[in-house]
């Protein structure tokens, strides 16, 4: 799948810098240290963009060529940060067959933004997530952490009301 | 002592429904009731019937409450934790039976399931090793480590007829005894959690119910090749499961169960977890490994099988969480009883995820050569709705659809794939008349597009190639040459790819049509989709005879596609509506809103 790179100044802090190396010290003597450092970036950062994977390339010593092979081939590493309220539509299977699709595009439409995208004042982000194993409220959506399942693309407006007005 | 154990699931489906709270909401009621010292709550691994979460079990009545609300609690520690009186209102119905209750363990879901790998969920505390040391847990490493010789150990793996249980089916014994052959400085024993299957989740349920049983059989195969470092790798999409194994990991090694000179013997293992990404590709092996050393987790050709150059180019085993959670059963019961479970070629049990148009959505365990009719029907409780069955779709994206016609062969490895599709992980989708066929293999060609990591040509751009067709077909420009050219372009992509995926990737629209074509042909040749799925061939229709004139669905039409008529029905005061189809988007908000059903698609 296509990345979405964000284009979005960098607003690291000190702090996160900090954290960040005290991360890649840990790992030096890891011969398989990439993928963890970007895990942990992540959650530092919320999201790995270029200034980041550089510090974590010239940290770990190996070239930046690697460190964004791996942040780009694995579906979890974000390069566009999310936004305040990451919406994910479960499109596994069993979801699918219950109307998933449908679900995605209403958010869509609602949100006006794509999938994989954040809308401009940074409130809602909108995922399509493979299968997150709760088949049996297909089909479901995630807000942040809360669950919305067995859900009917009625049901929609309403749950993103409840963040809109939060 | 406590008077009642209260097992709460805290498996992944029922926290989604909130069964954590519960648990807090049971301990606050509790304590304010002064029970907290008799009543014992336990948040366990998954029961499997996911589809009636959140789930309660009270001991020692053994009262099934099923769907609990945390409105519910008050009552239920009320009435039956310190009156004595069973909620019967609450319990799942079918185990209440006039004036008493039946055994779980009778009623059709569990009746027919014979639970070995999932033996301790929904039974222990997956967070507390001694739970799983009352329920012999670890007494199979002490066997192995005090009474057994390597060779020995694989050989008991191999009497037993274990086959791998992430698809592919080859014999456990026969790869530890592979990489057991193989001299070198330093082995690596591997579990592979990334269960990427899109609808399975039995591995998942393990690893939160069941993870110490993972750890000691990982100990166990590091016994019999000679290694002494392990790696569980875990999808990040876990993160339950992931915490728990951690929480394990770090406890067997208080317990010394982990780490140096095991039980005295000398005998030294070590695990880490590793975290998936979301990349499905690293399922395969070969991806797995790359992945483990942080790269991209690209395949790599076998020969050499990781068995003689795996995880940092050193031998390697790398087996399924569910292989690993037979292991113990296997040492401590004895190989033969394991092969007294099964079929000919296909040993033991198998567990599934039943998920799709089901009633019992959830994990079942159930010997090999059970048939598909009696996991749908009896233990899935058959479809809902009144639908009729049309097929079941195992194995995932690598796997096919087994039609009605096939519904009483006994599933074992070899009968699925002789029928065209594959054991697979476990996955098992039901699908109603109200699926249609192309669809869903467009479906599964969408997510190996997606997930083809694109180091080879035939998988890369064949899967490309074939998903355009399905595109094609599905949006009514087929044509009869391209069922053709898309069935060759099938066995090309399978024969030439280098990993698994690929190899597999054209399964879903091989079965389809070898049991579907005649859906294929109505969406090429009449341009109609008979399961009213695909949108494009779709046609919504206004009967004229039915509709009462009230203008609901010109109102809702979002493209006013929907006009009044002057025809008025026979008995009707108003004229009825009918739908302009060149205008119409096909969305289907006319069909919602008509309360007198006079608007149909087809």
């Amino acid at each position: 799948m296509q990345k979405k790179i964000s284009n979005l100044p960098f607003k690291g802090t000190p702090e996160q810098e900090a954290q960040l190396k005290e991360v890649i010290k840990n790992h030096l003597d890891d011969p398989g240290a990439v993928m963890p450092v970007l895990q942990q970036a992540q959650d530092i950062y919320g999201y790995l963009p270029i200034e980041v994977q550089t510090m974590i390339a010239e940290g770990l010593n190996v070239p930046l060529e690697e460190v964004y092979g791996v942040s780009t081939f694995y579906s979890q590493f974000a390069l566009s940060p999310k936004g305040k309220y990451n919406i994910s539509v479960c499109l596994g299977t069993a979801c699918y067959v219950k109307g998933s699709g449908d679900i995605l595009n209403k958010l869509s439409e609602i949100l006006g933004i794509e999938a994989e995208e954040c809308t401009p004042d940074g409130q809602f982000s909108l995922t399509a997530c493979r299968c997150i194993g709760a088949c049996g409220l297909a089909p479901v959506i995630t807000v942040n952490e809360d669950v919305y399942g067995r859900l009917t693309v009625d049901d929609i407006p309403g749950i993103i009301d409840k963040y809109k007005n939060a | 002592m406590y008077r009642s154990n209260v097992l709460v699931c805290g498996g992944t489906g029922c926290t989604s429904s909130d069964s954590l709270k519960i648990v807090d909401k049971l301990n606050e009621e509790l304590a304010a009731k002064g029970l907290d010292k008799e009543v014992n709550v336990i948040t366990t691994g998954c029961f499997g019937l996911c589809a009636l979460g959140p789930i309660m079990v009270v001991y020692p009545e053994g009262s099934f409450y099923s769907m609990v609300k945390i409105d519910d609690i008050p009552e239920i520690v009320e009435e039956h934790l310190l009156k004595g009186r069973i909620v019967t209102r609450l319990l799942y119905q079918e185990t209440v039976e006039k004036d008493t209750i039946k055994s779980l363990n009778k009623t059709a879901f569990y009746a027919k399931q014979k639970r070995v790998a999932l033996r301790n969920c929904g039974v222990i505390d997956p967070e507390k090793i001694d739970d799983y040391i009352a329920q012999d847990g670890y007494a199979a490493l002490g066997k192995v480590l005090t009474e057994m010789t390597p060779e020995q150990v694989i050989q008991t793996v191999l009497d037993s007829g274990l086959r791998g249980r992430g698809g592919a089916g080859f014999p456990t014994g026969l790869k530890w005894k592979f990489a057991a052959a193989n001299d070198a400085d330093q082995k690596y024993v591997c579990c592979n959690a990334d269960e990427g299957d899109p609808g399975a989740f039995m591995d998942r349920s393990v690893l939160e119910g069941d993870p110490h049983t993972v750890i000691e059989a990982m100990a166990i195969a590091g016994y019999a090749i000679g290694a002494s470092k392990g790696y569980i790798y875990v999808r990040a999409e876990y993160p339950i499961a992931v915490k728990r194994l951690q929480i394990a990991i770090d406890q067997a090694h208080e317990y010394g169960l982990l780490g140096e000179d095991i039980f005295g013997t000398g005998f030294n293992f070590d695990l880490q977890l590793r975290l998936g990404a979301g990349a499905f590709v690293c399922g395969e092996e070969t991806s797995l490994m790359t992945s483990i050393e942080g790269k991209r987790g690209e395949p790599r050709p076998r020969p050499p099988f990781p068995a003689v150059k795996g995880l940092y180019r050193k031998p390697t085993i790398l087996n399924n969480v569910e292989t690993y959670a037979n292991i113990t059963q296997i040492i401590l019961n004895g190989p033969e009883w394991f092969a007294s479970m099964g079929t000919e070629k296909s040993k033991g049990t198998k567990v599934f995820a039943l998920g799709g148009k089901i009633e019992h959505t959830g994990l079942v365990e159930v010997p090999m050569g059970t048939t598909l009719r009696e996991i749908v029907e009896e233990i899935g409780g058959g479809i809902p709705n009144g639908k009729k069955f049309k097929a079941a779709q195992t194995g995932g994206p690598s796997g096919g659809c087994i039609p009605a016609e096939h519904l009483d062969i006994p599933i074992d490895y070899d009968n699925l794939l002789e029928i065209g599709s594959m054991m697979g992980s476990g996955g098992l989708i039901v699908m109603d008349e109200t699926t249609c066929m192309v669809d869903i293999a467009k479906f599964f060609l969408e997510f190996t597009v997606d997930e083809s990591c694109g180091k080879c040509t035939p998988c890369r751009v064949g899967t490309k190639r074939l998903l355009e067709m399905l595109e094609k077909i599905t949006n009514g420009q087929g044509t009869l040459e391209m069922i053709d050219e898309m069935e060759e372009l099938c066995h090309f992509i399978k024969a030439n790819s280098l990993c698994g995926l690929g190899q597999t990737a054209p399964n879903p629209v091989l079965s389809t049509l070898r049991y579907f074509k005649d859906e294929y042909i109505a969406h090429v040749v009449d341009k109609k989709c008979p399961a009213g799925v695909c949108k494009n061939l779709l046609e919504f229709k206004i009967d004229k005879d039915k509709c009462i004139g009230c203008g609901m669905c010109a109102r809702k039409c979002p493209v006013s596609a929907i006009s009044v008529t002057d025809y008025t029905a026979p008995g009707k005061k108003k004229p009825a509506y009918a739908i302009d189809t060149a205008k119409c988007i096909k969305c289907g908000a006319c069909i919602e809103t008509c309360k007198f059903g006079a608007i149909s698609k087809g």
